[in-house]
């Protein structure tokens, strides 16, 4: 990965998993929500929480611990549901994620953000679109369109079920 | 300015379009009966139309096309040029370049070119033209002129002069002429002439009563008579000025039509009629029919004739065109309404107070009301989807060398429009595959003992919130053997799989099972019945197989009459509610743990008397915890069976508002949707169907609760 895709100073929403701290394009995010509570979608992989009724939209709510292999989220005070707008096939969508706390919104520099490295993230590399440095910390930066996209969150073959029940007709 | 110049212009494509479809359908009904006038008529009217129009809004490759066209028409529908395959061929390839060349600017002007030379070449040398080209091409550019002019139905009567003769001027002549304005019908009238000894051979002892019915105008009509009028008798009355006659068979009594023309007076028809007797009393007095009979015989014709008047003002005032987005918008706002409306009824219900009660109540009444008028307004009749498939089946019998006929029934039968439009590509699949792999050619056919002609039956009904619409052929069917072999070879279905011919059938909806033995360009890829049965299933349909070897298949989709809003089962199971669609549910029974029997997901319940399977949803979904003491039963009917629903609790009838979960859900076949309830908390739509047809298929097994609650 590379950082070409970043080429001017832009914002970012930081957010807190555990105790790594990531980063989305301000651009994609709609809103941010207090934690309300999800109705789960029968039989879909664990890191799909379910969904929230969203001012009369439904809209699917991911827990990116699971998704990235952490942990589940333990419900604080401070979680809250990142509302982001990411690009789907048949155009834009909305897209709910958990997370344990929202930060800050920071500008970085796009000198100060190098490519990902290869490994030792603990993250599938092609979910980072870089690392951004700020106060000697790094911040990943996540290419949420990649981390939402359909195929990801659609992928029947996460849920672990036993053989020929995770297909209806 | 300019855009609402675009605006007209994409008016005049929308409305060209539907007049080039107006052609096609004309065309193919040509086809099976060469001399109809009426749809000769109705072609040429269509072309006209385009060409009229076209030219106001500067579709100046178009109006020349269409004038072509229109030139051909004109000769046929003199009996100038009989009404070929060939013909209509070249018409059909016309009518769709028209549509290309609506669409876009380029890409079709070498098309063109050879089209309008073989259009040309259909015409005989010396034809009449009707007129020039070139005259008539100014005449269509005048705006003022021509400007779809509604038809108008003229009484005219000429009386020439008797000296007419000898200016050089021959009446006939003139009145040829004034049939070339439209449909016309001339009565000569000869009381004039007198005795042959005293008849001056030069002098016109003649005259005419003509009834013309034309789209030009009285100006148009006046025009012909411009060189005579001065000296001739000529009164042109206005008989009818609607487009159509009307309708109405019968026209006025002819004692009016002869007041009104001036040859008898008011009085002396009343003198007449007075001494006549109407032909009930005549009837009554001869003994022929009892009083009785004869009342209600007058009041039928009373009762009809009325019911038709109401139904003509009610057509008349039934087309109104509006944006479709207009209509989608309609519809989400009675969606937000119903959700809204849901929230204070809940809300009157914690409150506790009458009056807010009563409001909500009343509130809810209407919303109800509301919903079904706007649902009402999105329905479409089919046909206009059914319409594409007989070209379809058209060129495809060219193309396949097979013989086809293509029977429709039920084409008024209404659908909501969001339907209308994602059901054309997945019956035209279907169609093409009857056409493709049912149908015979027509020698096997005929080696068959089978009529060379295949039959291709299509229709659509109302059942109850459904509608279905069946495929029927009479070909060669499927062939439940091969398609077997096919599906083990593919590892579709296990080695030694016992399964009916019926159950067998269905598999040809699962990806990359074609049985063809090549792949034509129709179809064999064994793509497209997955889409096909995927499309439906997005609509909220199911699709059914059934075939007979050697006799034929039937395809029958089941169809929900709306997507936006739907009756529901409201049940709850653990903390989740869900909703069944309250269509295809029977009833509800109460089911006591205890009495719970069987194991594997798949069990029995005893329905005062009657064995009915059933599926704890529950299971089905992993949702952990314990079911409570007293299950409930919804029993829905599927498929024709009937099968249970076990829930924890059924809360009661909602209306239900469907959502989309959008992509991210899109493998999820157990749930057809969402909806937002009272208290702003979402439930999930349960697609029954799709859960007991995959039962039925042994692909559900019952998977273990294998995963802690959440949300």
């Amino acid at each position: 990965m590379s950082v070409s895709g970043i080429s001017q100073a832009s914002q970012y929403l930081t957010f807190r998993l555990g105790e790594e701290v990531f980063a989305i394009d301000i651009a994609q995010v709609r809103e941010v929500l207090d934690y309300t509570p999800v109705t789960r979608v029968p039989r879909t992989p664990d890191f799909m929480c379910g969904v929230i009724n969203l001012r009369g939209s439904v809209v699917p709510v991911v827990d990116m611990r699971l998704k990235f292999g952490m942990p589940k989220t333990e419900k604080t005070i401070n979680t809250c549901i990142i509302i982001m707008e990411i690009s789907a096939e048949g155009g834009r969508a909305q897209m709910g994620a958990l997370a344990d706390s929202v930060q800050e919104v920071v500008e970085l520099e796009p000198g100060s953000i190098e490519p990902a490295p290869k490994i030792g993230a603990g993250l599938r590399v092609d979910f980072i679109k870089g690392m951004g440095k700020r106060d000697e910390k790094f911040i990943i930066i996540l290419d949420i369109d990649r981390v939402f996209s359909e195929e990801e969150l659609s992928d029947i073959s996460a849920v672990k079920l036993p053989a020929g029940a995770g297909q209806a007709a | 300015m300019s855009s609402s110049s675009d605006r007209h212009k994409e008016v005049f494509r929308e409305e060209a379009h539907e007049l080039l479809t107006e052609l096609e359908q004309s065309l193919l009904e040509l086809e099976n009966t060469p001399g109809d006038s009426e749809q000769i008529g109705r072609a040429f009217r269509a072309l006209h139309t385009i060409k009229g129009s076209g030219s106001m809004f500067g579709f100046d490759e178009v109006v020349a096309f269409a004038h072509e066209l229109e030139t051909v028409f004109d000769l046929v529908r003199n009996g100038e040029i009989p009404v070929t395959k060939e013909l209509i061929g070249i018409t059909l390839e016309s009518g769709d370049l028209l549509r290309r060349m609506l669409d876009s600017e380029t890409g079709w002007q070498e098309a063109v070119a050879s089209l309008v030379q073989r259009l040309r070449e259909l015409v005989p040398a010396g034809a009449p033209s009707p007129s020039g080209p070139a005259a008539k091409m100014k005449e269509q550019k005048d705006p003022e002129k021509d400007r779809d002019a509604p038809q108008v139905t003229y009484r005219i009567r000429f009386r020439p002069s008797l000296s007419i003769l000898s200016t050089g001027t021959d009446p006939l002549l003139l009145i040829d002429e004034l049939g070339q304005l439209g449909e016309c019908k001339a009565i000569v009238q000869t009381e004039a002439v007198p005795d042959i000894d005293s008849i001056d051979p030069e002098a016109c002892y003649l005259y005419w009563d003509i009834i013309l019915t034309t789209g030009k105008g009285m100006n148009a009509i006046r025009d012909v008579f411009i060189f005579v009028e001065g000296d001739s008798g000529l009164s042109i009355d206005i008989l009818d000025e609607k487009g159509s006659l009307g309708g109405e068979a019968n026209y006025k009594k002819l004692g009016e039509i002869l007041i009104e023309r001036g040859d008898l007076s008011r009085d002396d028809l009343e003198n007449i009629l007075r001494n006549t007797k109407r032909l009930g009393e005549t009837l009554v007095e001869a003994g022929l029919v009892g009083p009785g009979k004869v009342a209600s015989a007058l009041a039928e014709q009373q009762y009809m004739r009325e019911k038709r008047r109401t139904l003509k003002e009610a057509e008349a005032a039934s087309s109104i065109r509006v944006p479709s987005s207009r209509l989608d918008k309609l519809a989400d706002l009675i969606g937000e309404l119903v959700t809204m409306q849901a929230r204070l009824s809940q809300f009157s219900l914690v409150n506790n107070s009458p009056e807010l009660s009563a409001i909500a109540e009343g509130v809810e009444h209407l919303t109800e009301e509301l919903r079904d008028t706007i649902m009402n307004v999105r329905l479409v009749p089919i046909e206009t989807v059914f319409g594409k498939l007989r070209r379809i089946v058209r060129d495809l019998s060219n193309d396949l060398g097979k013989e086809v006929e293509l029977e429709i029934e039920g084409g008024e039968t209404e659908l909501d429009k969001s339907l209308i439009e994602k059901l054309g590509d997945p019956l035209v699949h279907l169609v093409r595959n009857s056409m493709d792999h049912g149908i015979e050619p027509p020698e096997v056919r005929e080696a068959c003992g089978k009529p060379r002609k295949g039959v291709i039956h299509l229709s659509a009904a109302h059942s109850g919130a459904n509608v279905l619409i069946r495929i029927v052929d009479d070909g060669k069917g499927l062939d439940a053997a091969a398609i077997k072999a096919k599906a083990i070879e593919k590892g579709l279905i296990p080695q030694g799989a016992e399964m009916t011919d019926r159950e067998v059938c269905q598999l040809i909806f699962a990806s990359g099972l074609s049985t063809a033995k090549e792949v034509t360009k129709v179809s064999g890829r064994g793509v497209g019945m997955d889409v096909v049965k995927k499309n439906i299933e997005s609509l909220r349909g199911t699709i059914e197989v059934e075939s007979w070897k050697g006799q034929g298949t039937d395809i029958t989709l089941r169809l929900p009459l709306t997507l936006a809003i739907i009756d529901g089962l409201l049940v709850k199971i653990g903390d989740g509610h869900f909703v069944i669609p309250l269509s295809i549910v029977g009833e509800c029974v109460e089911m006591a743990s205890a009495k719970k029997a069987g194991r594997n997901g798949r069990r029995i319940a005893n329905v005062r008397g009657e064995i009915v399977p059933y599926i704890s949803l529950r299971d089905l979904f992993a949702i952990s915890g314990a079911p409570p003491e007293t299950e409930q039963i919804v029993i829905i009917e599927t498929d024709g069976r009937k099968v249970g629903l076990l829930v924890d609790h059924v809360i009661g009838e909602n209306q239900t508002v469907i959502k989309t979960l959008g992509g991210t859900f899109r493998d999820i076949d157990w749930i057809s949707g969402a909806t937002i309830l009272g208290d702003g908390s979402v439930a999930l739509i349960v697609a029954a169907g799709q859960i007991v047809s995959g039962l039925n298929a042994k692909r559900w097994r019952r998977p273990p609760a294998r995963r802690n609650k959440k949300g």
